[in-house]
């Protein structure tokens, strides 16, 4: 995946053309990729998920441990009300973070360097906020939520309900994608460096040497570029994502009405979510 | 000077800039970010998993005000 390729968006593989050239769809390396992802999310949940027993056997608690953190986050973030978003927030997760880490194989290109893909992901989160607004106060209640302090700051309002699926979007994209660039370019100079490296050798024995110095070097940065970037920008989205949706859907006044779903696996998350800060703060004050 | 090459002279200095700028707010913020971060790890050691977590989260949010620069100064590189 060189840099041209993820600063000028995906090749387009080929064009599906449909109702006499009305409709062309564009095939790109991101629609492989997306398909790519697709897949491997769909067969890592159904190898992991097969044959739940009483008992957990090895897989078992590993799933079990990383479905609990997930209800955990989303419980202690959103409110147990908000508990039914927890397979939304895991997907958003799954598919930015195998959508991110897929670019490493340089076979498929990274999904999340298309802007459309991110900004899509984004929007399911606006719509969602615009959902549960519609939801709690009623259509001409969620209009009138945008002239809420004052009347005049409607245009403000506006601006801000746009710029947060844009600045959901630049951020994720901005991150995988400035990843790309910069490791691209980080090759780029360490292969002209090590063809100046073999400058001493006779032409027809320099022309065939290998680069030697894109050896290693660039695995510490890829390291936090491609690996450390998408693991963080996954879970600072699917974190967003929580929080704009817990915004739009506060915690209903306790005695109103008592409908918090309680999710499949309650039986797991008896266990008190353990509050580091609290517990930890009571001998440091008294030292 | 030929146009084009004007032309390519100035989409390197306008980016230039605007990664030279555009990634000094960032950098102080999270500069700014670590440091209360280490301040309150040095005062309270044992709070130091919670903080790290929620310092990393701080600073991605931060960065990207540094990202929308680069999102812009690729969009005057390749895309302008």
């Amino acid at each position: 995946m060189d840099g041209e390729s993820l600063s000028r968006g995906a090749k387009i593989l080929f064009r599906i053309t449909c109702f006499n050239g009305a409709l062309t769809i564009d095939i790109t390396q991101t629609t492989i990729s997306l398909f790519a992802v697709t897949l491997i999310v769909s067969i890592l949940a159904i190898v992991l998920g097969k044959g739940i027993t009483k008992r957990p056997g090895r897989k078992q608690a590993l799933v079990e441990k990383i479905v609990m953190m997930l209800y955990n986050l989303v419980e202690t973030t959103m409110g147990k009300h908000n508990l039914k978003y927890a397979p939304l927030v895991g997907t958003i997760f799954a598919a930015s973070l195998f959508g991110t880490l897929i670019g490493l194989t340089k076979i498929f290109r990274s999904t999340t360097a298309d802007l459309m893909v991110v900004l899509g992901m984004s929007l399911v989160t606006s719509m969602l906020c615009w959902y549960e607004g519609i939801r709690n106060r009623g259509f001409f209640g969620w209009l009138k939520s945008y002239t809420e302090p004052v009347a005049f700051i409607t245009p403000i309002n506006l601006v801000s309900e746009v710029s947060q699926p844009l600045s959901m979007t630049f951020r994720h994209f901005g991150n995988i994608a400035g990843g790309g660039v910069l490791m691209s370019i980080v090759y780029a100079a360490l292969g002209s460096a090590s063809s100046l490296l073999f400058k001493w050798l006779p032409a027809s024995i320099a022309s065939v040497m290998p680069p030697i110095l894109q050896v290693g070097i660039p695995a510490v940065l890829s390291l936090y570029f491609d690996l450390f970037s998408g693991l963080m920008q996954a879970f600072v989205f699917s974190l967003l994502t929580m929080v704009y949706i817990a915004q739009a859907n506060p915690a209903p006044v306790p005695g109103e009405n008592a409908k918090a779903k309680k999710p499949k696996k309650a039986k797991k998350q008896k266990a008190p979510a353990s509050n580091g800060i609290q517990q930890t703060d009571a001998p440091a004050h008294q030292s | 000077m030929d146009p084009t090459a004007l032309t390519i002279l100035a989409k390197a200095f306008a980016s230039a800039i605007v990664m030279g700028i555009g990634s000094i707010a960032p950098a102080l913020g999270e500069g700014n970010a670590v440091c209360k971060a280490l301040e309150g790890i040095a005062r309270q050691p044992e709070a130091s998993s919670d903080l790290r977590s929620t310092m990393i989260l701080g600073c991605a949010i931060t960065e990207s005000t540094g990202i929308y620069s680069l999102v812009i100064a690729m969009l005057i590189l390749f895309a302008l």
